[in-house]
């Protein structure tokens, strides 16, 4: 029995599988362009630990930080998932840096992919702006000074400021909404956002193809191009029939 | 200004022709950026100036752009059947322009209004019934003459801890028959940060209600912010490092006998001490930003407190 076929007649998702893992990568693509696969890993470390964190959290003012203790202290591997979310945050923000500078070194972001840069500029702002967010939740002492700050380091932008200030606090001074504001944030818009153009950098990546490294002896359009060959047989769908394709 | 002055040259025919619009655009761009500094009426006249220009410079550009374009001719074929010059059309909108327009049209604006009210909801409260009530912080007896105390107080005891703040209130004595106390804010003017009294602060302390007073024993010479080292005198002056004005203070009223500390605003500095000193006041303003001085037109308009 062919596993898999009863999924590729009502959808051809195994064409699309083979598209994506068969396509055409230069001979020789370096280990530096793994850093997005990577920075897309920890992103997805993040959600997951995220959403685990979140059915025990309180967004509360008063139950905040005894949820953070609970989850740390008395939740099984409670201590285990907080810490992959907190140190996981820290590795997403620097595998995204090493990424930007090594699509910026290797000139990566050249035509035709200067949307792509675009697309990963506004990834690395909402990626901060989430740190920034979710760095309020514990919503003990150094959450709270730290978010002080940087609000009112915003506050300090000149004529709009003060306006984006008052509304990031939801008022004049850090209150119980804040916290329930930067937990919708933190949850919601920006996960919602980074997923939508997550998937757009990748449909970018794989439509516009890879780059070589810029020492490489195999610039684009150079060499003749051989013919596809016929993908290896895995046992998980049918082999197409010889002689064209006749559905019995 | 003669026409074929703006015809294409046949060296560039992508690129119009000189003219002095532009110039008079820029003038009035420069116009409106001094009248930001200056006065608000060369802004005006600017903007005037650069809309008028501006017009009549794309309006050239249009027209020229027009002239460039030679006519499209079909050459006649050998068998004298050339081609037939039908006049040219009137500009119709077809019905599957109309359609599609009007759907994204009446799309967009069901899409607007359905929005708009939970638009209003995410960023107004922000900005509405910010105004800050008085807080009863105790007799004025727990404060003695020229003694700082450092009050903390919650401003909206129904949203717990979170409302909590600190102020250094020192009674100045009498001055005039009317009482003088110098209520200064606890938050650094450069970012926010707690700010300490350069003195001693003992562990004990009054309690009266939701407030806690800690009476300091010798008066501190001033205070200091541990983030990033800023400096102030008794008076909340800024001596040194990065804040940009003085610490903020606390208006204040007397009824029956207890002190009421009021609204904040701030101060961008003060001449002299205690009940004879003039404080400079200004609205209340986000650490980090002037309110005196040139830089202070960065921030016109303060959204409400």
């Amino acid at each position: 029995m062919y596993p898999v076929d009863w999924l590729e007649e009502r959808s051809g998702i195994v064409g699309a599988v083979r598209y994506f893992l068969y396509r055409k990568v230069p001979s020789d693509t370096n280990w530096f362009q793994t850093l997005g696969s990577a920075t897309l890993t920890a992103f997805l470390v993040q959600a997951i630990t995220g959403v685990v964190l979140a059915m025990y959290y309180k967004p509360d003012p008063k139950e905040a930080y005894p949820s953070i203790v609970n989850i740390t202290n008395d939740v099984f591997a409670g201590w285990l998932v907080r810490g992959m979310h907190r140190w996981g945050a820290s590795v997403f923000i620097i595998l995204m840096f090493l990424h930007m500078g090594r699509v910026f070194l290797f000139g990566a972001y050249k035509y035709p992919r200067e949307l792509n840069w675009i697309i990963g500029v506004l990834l690395l702002t909402l990626g901060l702006a989430e740190g920034f967010t979710g760095y309020l939740l514990p919503w003990d002492q150094t959450s709270y000074w730290a978010t002080t700050v940087g609000i009112n380091i915003n506050g300090s932008a000149p004529f709009l400021g003060p306006f984006l200030a008052q509304f990031l606090q939801g008022g004049t001074y850090i209150n119980a909404d804040t916290l329930s504001r930067f937990y919708a944030i933190h949850m919601l818009v920006i996960p919602a956002a980074i997923f939508a153009l997550i998937g757009l950098h990748l449909y970018l990546v794989i439509r516009l193809g890879v780059t070589s490294p810029p020492w490489s002896k195999h610039p684009a359009g150079s060499g003749p191009v051989e013919p596809q060959p016929a993908p290896p047989r895995t046992g998980l769908t049918r082999p197409a029939p010889r002689g064209g394709t006749v559905r019995g | 200004m003669p026409l074929d002055d703006l015809e294409p040259s046949r060296e560039h025919p992508r690129v119009p022709g000189p003219s002095l619009w532009p110039v008079g655009f820029a003038v009035g761009v420069v116009a409106l950026l001094v009248g930001i500094v200056v006065n608000w009426g060369i802004s005006v006249a600017g903007a005037a100036i650069a809309l008028t220009f501006g017009f009549l410079w794309v309006r050239e550009l249009a027209r020229a752009r027009g002239l460039a374009k030679a006519e499209e001719v079909e050459p006649e074929r050998r068998d004298g059947r050339g081609p037939a010059r039908r006049p040219a059309a009137p500009r119709t909108y077809g019905r599957s322009a109309f359609l599609e327009l009007s759907t994204l049209g009446l799309g967009g604006v069901i899409g607007g209004l359905v929005s708009l009210p939970p638009l209003a909801f995410m960023v107004l409260p922000a900005f509405l019934k910010q105004k800050q009530g008085e807080h009863d912080i105790g007799p004025l007896t727990d404060f003695p003459e020229n003694e700082f105390v450092v009050a903390t107080f919650m401003t909206q005891p129904s949203q717990g801890e979170v409302s909590r703040r600190t102020a250094f209130v020192r009674n100045n004595g009498t001055m005039d028959d009317q009482q003088s106390f110098t209520i200064i804010s606890n938050h650094c003017a450069h970012l926010g940060c707690p700010v300490q009294p350069t003195t001693i602060v003992p562990n004990k302390h009054i309690q009266y209600h939701d407030v806690t007073l800690i009476p300091l024993p010798s008066p501190p010479s001033g205070f200091s912010c541990p983030c990033h080292g800023g400096g102030y005198d008794s008076e909340g002056n800024r001596i040194v490092g990065p804040p940009v004005r003085a610490l903020d203070r606390y208006a204040f009223s007397i009824r029956n006998g207890h002190l009421y500390i009021g609204a904040p605003f701030s101060v961008s500095h003060v001449v002299g001490t205690g009940a004879t000193a003039r404080i400079y006041k200004y609205t209340l303003s986000f650490p980090g930003e002037h309110v005196s001085g040139i830089e202070s037109w960065l921030y016109p308009i303060q959204p409400p407190h």
